[in-house]
């Protein structure tokens, strides 16, 4: 028998680490995102400078944002990242069919309100979560 | 796809969170494999041969033969 070995955990870490940033870059994206949705109305009364700079910023800071997803993605080891994968897909898929069907709505006067693309970001972010959720238990 | 990880880990009385630092990978996914759940990819497999000194067919075995 050969006892255990202290093995270097590298992999663990900056694992621990590219989830870290992605936290960071996703918080630093919702900020921005508020920033540019709300600064023009509330506190510079929609002057064209500082809205240009906060989409702009909100923008660059999106795709620091897609670059931290890729580095995240890229990190996982395959089960994760199968896991991962598997929730996307789910989740953009219930995103494209409901959206389209919800955005039919309105044309076919089903609904009187406009509908909203943030309806559909939510139903996507909970059917990712759903998604995750459900994999981890496939797979425990 | 069945295996025999946990044996060959049992032989070597090393912990699944062992393995899966051998294999840099974590500690669920060896427990999915271990379990079957989870087929893992061919460098996956080589990485885990070589590691027990053995060949893939020695520690996995195909579903349809």
């Amino acid at each position: 028998m050969n006892p255990p070995t202290p093995v270097s955990n590298d992999w663990a870490q900056n694992q621990h680490q590219n989830t870290l940033h992605l936290a960071y870059w996703t918080l630093a994206w919702l900020v921005t995102t508020a920033t540019a949705a709300f600064g023009p109305r509330k506190i510079w009364d929609f002057a064209t400078v500082p809205t240009m700079l906060a989409v702009a910023v909100n923008l660059g800071v999106g795709f620091g944002m897609i670059v931290a997803i890729r580095r995240h993605l890229q990190g996982l080891d395959e089960l994760h990242r199968k896991i991962f994968l598997d929730a996307t897909a789910l989740s953009m898929s219930v995103g494209l069919v409901v959206g389209l069907a919800y955005e039919l709505l309105e044309d076919i006067k089903l609904i009187s309100h406009q509908p909203e693309i943030s309806h559909v970001v939510m139903l996507m972010s909970v059917t990712f979560m759903v998604g995750m959720i459900s994999g981890h238990r496939k797979y425990q | 796809m069945k295996n025999r990880l946990k044996v060959l880990r049992a032989e070597r009385d090393w912990t699944q969170a062992h393995l899966a630092a051998e294999l840099q990978v974590s500690r669920q996914t060896v427990n999915a494999i271990e379990k079957g759940k989870f087929d893992p990819s061919l460098p996956l497999a080589f990485k885990a041969a070589r590691l027990f000194n053995l060949t893939i067919e020695d520690i996995f075995e195909g579903g349809n033969q």
